[in-house]
């Protein structure tokens, strides 16, 4: 299905970050009435592709073409008024303002967005509220009725289900439907390829920062994709990976006789936790689930020692943990990855700084760098496979490198429980393989981990037990070996059914 | 350093194809130092045509001079700028501290010195106290900090702290003498044996790190048990203890001390700085930049002493250039 019209084509796009090349050559075509789907493991350009087209940032070499006419787009307002509107994988929207005044600085009106707002059933938010105290997947939607409200010929949308519960991601794909059946178009990424083979008429598919397939997405399976973004030799390897590993998953009752590391009695925070209590095992991996906004960040917020409990205790090991900050809580061997990478990054210093900063939090230990630090950074960076080859800075690494890095943190300084957030959110499958491999190595040596996570299939195929949260309350608790994605989300619903 | 962990990508095994001036722009992107080295000569050499007198051991140390009081202050602007914040009192601490020196200097040096540094001990603690516990912005803790100061110590000056303004001569030898035939002034010496402690706290200490981290994402480095309040009390004291070298230093130049003695080089200490790289948002820089701009500006400001230039100039100057440097170092940084 070549059409000769395309929408927007675009010609060896390429883009050097320094020494760091994030594009070598990257070809992409885009027809009217298309959904395109943009694919590719973490790290092959997606991101940096996306953002030259809409001009957030210059491409070093490459053309492109809209409506077949060559374009010279230099400002994201050149992109919007040649018809090209962006969702990106963080919201574009600034924290310290209100939902409203962020609007305007787009030059939008709320009765620009409301519209949409209504069918993606958020037509009661409160324009002014600030940013920051609105939740990520709610940000998400309404930066796409912000993409929308400027009626584009092409939207592109970069990881915008990634942070989204299932009834949120639908009215998503209602609107890419609506799209294309108005002649319009489409430019998708997303790591979920159900989505992908659902939603996309076609594919181009990027590795290392250049385009290597273009393909009809008829008739295509996951597996032929998978094969496409990593190239063959890297599948036997992922074959091998968690999937098979799925028996090895211990059984509840062997856990029952460890110890109890982690115990929350009765956990209040504000109206957002609502007594949460649990207890996390010595080897365990405990999941938890919930949809968007049912008091999760509030209880690893407590959890971690970033926010007080307003009523309620924790005991770590037995003993009440009354953390005033994080530091009290990492000393006690408590330690959290953010899903958020914006939090937990240290985006212009060097993997390496990154990696040991929790060793020198400690007063004690502001005077000299720790002998062994160079041993366990690098031991980290090795089991973690972390790609370092742009590690002077951060920021330069990939998505999925930059949270291996948040997570290796914790292996360079150890603790005794790891509180994880979704720390697979919008990064690729190898990399996700990798991370659960880490979370059952960890959890085999004894250590603990609390999984937050929103792919419901994780929790079966990662965790011995899992907790489903709804409107600040555990609802659910079940073994994940038995549990089904109905199951949680049921529960996730707040509907309850006889326990399982 | 990280350089260990790094190797550059290749590009498919095969060699990128630059130009020889590509790789030369690059080779000077990554080794910053190298450009202020090259202007530093520069300038020395255009100072020496200007007037071929300067070209001496004399002529050099007047610049080296003029440089010292300006590298010790910015060694407390860089150190909190790495934190994203700054001390708009740095150089009131100086004075203040000269000032007490110079009242002490009756009963010793040793009283003296100790005195002085106390005045950038507690004026330092003050303004960490304000930013770290009551959060209250550098720039605002800072420039009332200031204005606090040059109360107190004019009103002192009629009260406690009435009697001698001369320093004595230990002071006076410190600041402004030289040894090896007047070849190497005193003052040179505590600048460099403070710059090795300023770069080894930098690079090979857990607080440097603490200071970076702090500066690049305080989120982060909270969420990774750093506590804030108290990197920033330590900072801003030991800032404080370094505008007060640096104020001794000055006074024992001058040798006689009065409440304007430093006002002159609060602009200039932020301009070394800037010049050396560090960003006035935290997180980059590097204490050996900035003694490269400190020196920059000493020479500088021999050569405008040499066209006949003023005070005046030399201050506009300043202003231009960090007002000039931060929208060059926000373009390049736009760029990469």
């Amino acid at each position: 299905m070549v059409k000769e019209d395309f929408l927007l084509a675009a010609r060896g796009v390429a883009k050097k970050y320094g020494s760091v090349i994030a594009l070598r050559s990257a070809d992409l075509s885009v027809g009217s009435g298309e959904i395109h789907a943009l694919l590719g493991a973490n790290g092959a350009g997606k991101s940096t592709l996306v953002k030259i087209l809409s001009s957030v940032i210059a491409s070093d070499t490459g053309a492109i073409e809209v409506h077949g006419e060559a374009t010279n787009l230099r400002t994201p307002s050149d992109s919007i008024a040649a018809g090209i509107a962006t969702v990106f994988q963080d919201p574009a929207l600034i924290r310290d303002l209100t939902l409203e005044q962020n609007l305007r600085i787009s030059g939008l009106d709320k009765a620009d967005v409301e519209p949409w707002l209504v069918r993606m059933n958020l037509g009661h938010i409160d324009f002014d509220l600030q940013v920051a105290d609105v939740p990520l997947a709610v940000l998400r939607l309404l930066d796409l009725a912000r993409a929308l409200a400027h009626d584009p010929q092409l939207l592109m949308l970069d990881e915008i289900t990634a942070a989204l519960t299932t009834d949120q991601a639908s009215y998503v794909f209602e609107v890419m439907r609506e799209w294309k059946d108005r002649g319009r178009s489409v430019l998708f990424i997303s790591h979920r390829l159900g989505e992908v083979l659902e939603m996309c008429d076609r594919a181009t598919i990027l590795r290392n920062g250049a385009d290597v397939a273009h393909l009809d997405l008829r008739g295509v399976d996951e597996g032929q994709l998978v094969t496409a973004m990593l190239g063959a030799e890297l599948i036997e390897e992922f074959a091998e990976g968690p999937v098979e590993e799925v028996d090895s998953t211990r059984a509840v009752d062997v856990l029952e006789d460890r110890d109890v590391v982690l115990e929350a009695k009765g956990l209040y925070l504000r109206d957002k936790v609502n007594g949460v209590s649990f207890q996390l095992r010595s080897g365990e991996i405990l999941g938890l689930t919930a949809l968007e906004g049912q008091g999760q960040d509030e209880l690893f917020q407590v959890l971690s020692g970033d926010h007080r409990p307003t009523a309620g205790e924790l005991l770590v090991d037995g003993e009440r943990l009354n953390a005033r900050s994080p530091y009290d809580a990492i000393r006690r061997g408590l330690v959290l990855v953010p899903a958020d990478r914006q939090k937990a990054l240290l985006p212009q210093r060097s993997v390496r700084e990154n990696l040991s900063t929790p060793l020198y939090a400690r007063a004690g230990r502001w005077f000299t760098i720790a002998s062994d630090e160079v041993e366990r950074v690098d031991r980290a960076v090795e089991r973690l496979d972390i790609d370092i080859r742009a590690g002077s800075q951060a920021q330069r690494l990939s998505g999925g490198n930059q949270q291996k890095v948040t997570i290796g943190r914790w292996l360079a300084s150890g603790f005794d429980t790891l509180l994880c957030f979704d720390p697979t959110r919008g990064i690729d499958i190898q990399t996700k393989a990798q991370i659960y491999d880490l979370l059952r190595e960890v959890a085999a040596t004894g250590a603990s981990v609390l999984l937050y996570t929103s792919e419901l299939r994780e929790i079966p195929l990662v965790c011995d037990r899992a907790l489903v949260m709804y409107a600040g309350r555990i609802v659910h608790e079940q073994d994940a070996a038995t549990a089904t994605e109905e199951t949680l989300l049921t529960a996730a619903h707040g509907l309850q059914e006889a326990s399982a | 350093m990280s350089t260990d962990l790094v190797s550059p990508p290749e590009a498919d095994g095969r060699p990128e194809a630059l130009t020889s001036r590509q790789k030369a722009a690059r080779y000077l992107t990554n080794h910053p130092h190298l450009v202020l080295i090259g202007v530093l000569i520069v300038l020395i050499i255009l100072t020496g045509i200007i007037e071929p007198n300067y070209l001496s051991i004399n002529g050099l140390r007047n610049s080296a001079l003029f440089a010292v009081p300006i590298g010790v202050l910015a060694a407390g602007q860089t150190i909190l700028m790495l934190t994203g914040g700054i001390d708009l009192s740095a150089a009131m601490i100086a004075t203040g501290a000269a000032y007490v020196a110079a009242n002490q200097s009756p009963r010793g040096a040793l009283i003296a010195i100790i005195g002085g540094l106390l005045v950038g001990l507690l004026a330092g603690a003050a303004n960490g106290i304000g930013v770290g516990i009551l959060q209250v912005n550098p720039l605002i803790m800072t420039l009332a900090m200031s204005g606090i100061l040059l109360g107190l110590f004019t009103s002192w000056a009629q009260t406690i702290f009435s009697g001698s303004t001369r320093m004595g001569d230990f002071i006076r030898t410190v600041g402004g003498g030289s040894f090896f035939g007047r070849a190497v002034p005193w003052a040179v010496v505590v600048w460099a044996v403070l710059s090795v402690f300023v770069v080894y706290m930098l690079r090979r200490s857990g607080f440097g790190r603490n200071l970076y981290a702090l500066g690049d994402n305080a989120v982060a480095s909270r969420l990774s048990g750093v506590r804030a309040w108290q990197v920033l009390i330590a900072v801003y004291t030991l800032a404080g203890v370094f505008a007060a070298i640096a104020g001794l230093l000055l006074g024992g130049r001058v040798g006689a001390v009065d409440l304007q003695l430093a006002g002159v080089f609060l602009l200039p200490s932020v301009a070394a700085a800037v010049i050396g790289g560090t960003s006035i948002f935290g997180g980059i820089g590097t204490y050996t930049g900035t003694i490269l701009g400190a020196l920059i500006l000493g020479v500088l400001q021999s050569l405008l002493t040499f066209l006949g230039a003023g005070q005046a100039v030399q201050q506009m100057l300043y202003g231009s250039i960090v007002i000039g440097l931060s929208w060059l170092y926000t373009r390049i940084s736009a760029a990469q």
